[in-house]
């Protein structure tokens, strides 16, 4: 979640080019090509490994899939909480828009809970054009205090063709279209450390009893198999969730996410139990529970890749995003493995997250940028740079850096609309996403106390009554 | 906050006389020159205050008033009674530690040839921002020995004293014929006979962390007369436990093994295992069960839970001490330097000891040095907040919460800023007296 969210600030008064699809498609390509050796050139003093794939491939195959009009002199401005490699990635993507379309576009840094943060921009009477809102429960709440304003036709339009009915919904408020989900996280991963699995004979498990007997193998090794970075409850929260979603169903998922069920429900008790043949096991938990809970989510992959043969633990579920925290000396798909997280039940689960563009001030040039980040054209340029999942279809899979991404894609876009949105980010924030509090600190004690499954659940059911006060 | 008072102290100076005061200015002149800085002293803080204060009694959107329910909240809050039950603790403890820490060394330095360049390192940590602070101390107490130094440090003494063993996590595999023997021990599920071969396999020894001397484990060989055997890693690289209760030509032996032979509870024989993991047993051990003790499996100590929920605050509190002692010692190594000098040699002279000296003269003559350090530290204390903040791991904050921590998220991770505002008017109540007696105190010095 908190990888996931970023809001966007544009402004510009665009013009809408209105010359037919095909001839404009030649112009665009001309320019796409100019934009692309201009991308080029401009970012060689950057990262040097990531620019030769961003913009010469795109000229020719995918560059001019998406109609935007002109904006010279038009500013926009997008927030988003990115830091680091995942906001340069992004801004490539901004910069590519601004030659396109002549408007300037800044990236205004946010930070988690994105939505307090636009709650006082918007206080302040200056709102970002566009923000990147992680969570469906952040725009339904966007657009009730009136911030949010809707999609225009192009977008709407952009935004048909390349995504599947299920991520269409869930960027939906009220039947509205408000969100374009720029971004996925495949959260139903589990990385591994292919020389600890060489060393052990340990094969990737499909189901939760071949998961337990791979981390028993590989225990026996003399390598404790899992890894936990419970420093941060959302990690805990994702682990509950792949569980509870692969062994209660989508149907309860469902019910549970909006509390309609309790949490004293009998499956939550069997979702935990579950969990407790993992957690339950102070030795198969790097540091034990005590080291986990002191353990934050980089931590927890990097630990999994230093080391040599005997690194601190085996296997890390972890989102695709964990990619960026994996030393660069081991190599994605060869060194670092992934395998998607087991079956509990008759089907293997697809939680996932994302990112949602939402508009803050409705203009030309912020529907512009929105249908721009709805096109495949895009998520193509971030696809190369690598680190980034897009849950539009028209991708091509090729694009991703690496089998090991292709294959984490494929996941998600072959889920079609069978995927589940994160529950914790479905709830409420006092409940799902404040550090210390709610399920996230609950299932923290529950890591350190794996027996009192009725008790966690209790505690698990009041907060939950009193957050979504039902 | 502290410039409430000042603001109060503001505006008398243009009362006294109709037109002119003392030094001829006019009033309007006066008030001129007073305008920017009340101004400014309004609109940054008198309106911030006091909006914090309206606010604190309106409800989370900020239409409906709430009446006192905020600060209901304020003392039914179990978030918020943790963080009262800390910040308590750090006013008490902080200041006082620091306060004496920097008496010690200001009395100190004062005597040592190279004082000045010893109250300069100690004053160095106040040159670090309380963030950066923050983020060394974070890797000062990780968890890992090998990362943080506060563990690095414990588990050093610890292993000097008391030497971790070379088989942690050493367990039995599937169809073992060990069985955990209670206390971390293993033990043979039938009796061993002499003439016998026994086998003691075991897992989970990583090849990188056998002992030195390993070697390549052998299959025992029956003797007459004795009980032979061989205790081995019964698991081959990459092919698991390659044949299963069977020694493999690449499995190591278990070196250095402690094995004794236990009849009716009693130890009977003991041995240790050779290099390659075999073992004799004199006739005596016929018809004993053979037992692993926990000695062998012990496992490596790893220091203390620095950011757990008992120690956090403790921890942190260390953290702030290293910032603030330097502080402490410069204020008071200043006092101490206007302390009569004959007062001091006269004790002396009197035949009073060094320590009768200290704790007769210097402290009281120091007192209203000592009183000012510790109430500023106090001020300080009471808004601590990022050094917890960034300290505290997600799972320990809520144990090592304080008020400012909690005004914060309660205001912005919460969204719950009529709350929020009701700790902060709480906070400034908490401050107000110690304010109080620092504002009166100077009026004295400035009397004197």
């Amino acid at each position: 979640m908190r990888m996931t969210s970023s809001t966007i600030r544009t402004r510009w008064s665009p013009e809408r080019d209105t010359a037919t699809p095909q001839s404009r498609r030649a112009v665009k390509a001309a320019a796409a090509v100019a934009a692309g050796a201009l991308a080029l050139s401009l970012s060689a003093c950057g990262s040097s490994d990531n620019d030769s794939s961003g913009s010469t491939g795109d000229t020719t195959t995918s560059a001019n899939n998406v109609t935007l009009p002109k904006l010279d002199g038009t500013s926009l401005e997008i927030a988003a909480v990115w830091t680091g490699t995942e906001q340069a990635n992004f801004k490539k993507v901004l910069q590519e828009f601004e030659k396109r379309t002549g408007a300037k576009v800044t990236f205004v840094p946010a930070q988690d809970p994105i939505i307090n943060f636009i709650g006082s921009k918007v206080a302040g009477g200056q709102p970002p054009d566009i923000v990147m809102l992680p969570q469906p429960g952040a725009i339904k709440q966007a657009v009730d205090k009136g911030w949010a304003k809707q999609l225009g036709s192009d977008a709407v339009k952009e935004l048909g063709e390349n995504y599947s009915q299920g991520w269409q919904d869930i960027g939906k408020v009220n039947g509205k279209p408000y969100g374009v989900y720029y971004k996925a996280a495949n959260k139903s991963l589990i990385w591994y450390n292919n020389q600890v699995f060489e060393n052990a004979g340990a094969s990737e498990p499909e189901t939760w009893p071949d998961l337990l007997n791979t981390a028993q193998t590989v225990f026996d090794s003399g390598v404790t198999p899992f890894s936990i970075g419970a420093a941060e409850g959302w990690t805990l929260t994702d682990w509950f969730e792949n569980v509870y979603l692969s062994q209660a169903g989508p149907e309860k998922y469902d019910q549970l996410a909006k509390h309609e069920i309790k949490w004293t429900d009998p499956s939550v008790k069997d979702a935990l139990t579950t969990l407790a043949q993992v957690w339950g096991k102070p030795d198969w938990i790097a540091g034990g529970a005590n080291g986990a809970l002191q353990t934050d989510f980089p931590a927890s992959v990097t630990q999994v890749f230093t080391g040599g043969d005997q690194p601190k633990a085996a296997m890390v579920a972890a989102g695709d995003f964990a990619q960026v925290n994996i030393p660069s000396g081991m190599k994605i798909g060869t060194d670092a493995k992934v395998f998607p997280f087991p079956a509990v039940g008759d089907q293997g689960p697809v939680v996932s997250g994302g990112d949602a563009a939402v508009i803050l001030e409705d203009s030309k040039g912020s529907q512009a940028l929105a249908t721009w980040l709805a096109s495949p054209d895009a998520a193509s340029i971030q696809a190369k740079l690598g680190g980034y999942l897009s849950p539009n279809k028209n991708v091509p899979n090729s694009d991703y850096p690496n089998a090991v991404q292709q294959k984490i894609a494929k996941a998600l876009i072959d889920a079609g609309d069978d995927f589940r949105f994160d529950m914790s980010d479905q709830a409420p924030q006092a409940f799902g996403g404040t550090p210390g509090k709610g399920e996230w600190k609950i299932l923290q004690d529950f890591l350190k106390n794996p027996k009192d499954v009725a008790g966690t659940q209790a505690k698990l059911e009041a907060e939950a009554a009193a957050a979504y006060g039902n | 906050m502290s410039s409430v008072p000042a603001a109060g102290g503001a505006t008398p100076p243009a009362a006294p006389k109709p037109r002119k005061s003392v030094t001829g200015t006019r009033r309007t002149v006066a008030a001129l020159f007073l305008l920017p800085a009340l101004v400014l002293l309004g609109a940054l803080v008198v309106y911030p205050i006091g909006y914090s204060l309206v606010r604190s009694f309106y409800d989370q959107s900020g239409d409906g008033f709430a009446g006192i329910d905020n600060y209901k909240a304020l003392f039914t809050d179990e978030g918020i009674r943790t963080a009262l039950k800390n910040n308590i603790i750090w006013v008490v403890f902080a200041p006082t530690i620091a306060t004496a820490l920097g008496l010690i060394f200001a009395v100190l330095t004062e005597r040592v040839r190279w004082g000045t360049a010893f109250k300069l390192v100690v004053f160095m940590p106040m040159a670090i921002s309380m963030l950066a602070a923050g983020i060394i101390f974070r890797l000062v107490y990780d968890q890992d020995p090998d990362k943080g130094v506060a563990n690095a440090v414990w588990v050093g003494v610890h292993d000097t004293f008391a030497q971790a063993s070379a088989f942690p996590k050493a367990h039995p595999g599937r169809d073992s014929p060990l069985k955990p023997a209670g206390g971390g021990a293993f033990i043979t599920t039938s009796p061993v006979r002499t003439g016998e071969a026994v086998l003691l396999p075991l897992v989970g020894v990583a090849p990188d962390q056998m002992p030195d001397g390993v070697k390549a484990a052998v299959a025992p060989k029956p003797e007459p007369d004795k009980v032979t055997g061989t205790t081995w890693q019964d698991f081959t690289r990459g092919q698991g436990v390659g044949t299963l209760n069977r020694v493999d030509p690449s499995e190591l032996g278990y070196a250095g093994m402690r094995i004794e032979a236990v009849k009716d509870g009693k130890v009977v024989a003991s041995t240790t295992a050779a290099g390659d993991g075999t073992f004799t047993l004199p006739a005596s051990a016929d018809g004993s069960q053979l037992r692993l003790p926990a000695s062998n499996f012990k496992e490596p100590y790893n220091g203390l839970d620095w950011l757990g929920p008992s120690l956090v605050t403790p921890a942190i509190i260390g953290s702030y001490i290293w910032m603030w002692a330097g502080f402490a010692m410069v204020l008071i190594a200043a006092g101490l330097a206007s302390v009569p000098r004959e007062l001091l040699e006269a004790a002396r002279v009197d035949g009073a000891s060094e320590w009768q000296v200290f704790r007769r003269v210097t402290v009281p003559l120091l007192a209203p040095v000592l009183a000012v350090v510790a109430v500023t530290l106090m001020i300080n204390v009471l808004k601590i907040f990022d050094l917890v903040f960034i300290i505290a791991p997600g799972s320990s904050q809520d144990d090592a919460n304080v008020l400012a921590l909690e005004l914060y998220r309660k205001g912005f991770s919460e969204d719950q800023p009529g709350i929020a505002s009701a700790i902060s008017v709480f906070l400034l109540l908490l401050v107000v007296p110690v304010m109080w007696f620092n504002v009166r105190r100077l009026r004295r010095e400035v009397r004197r």
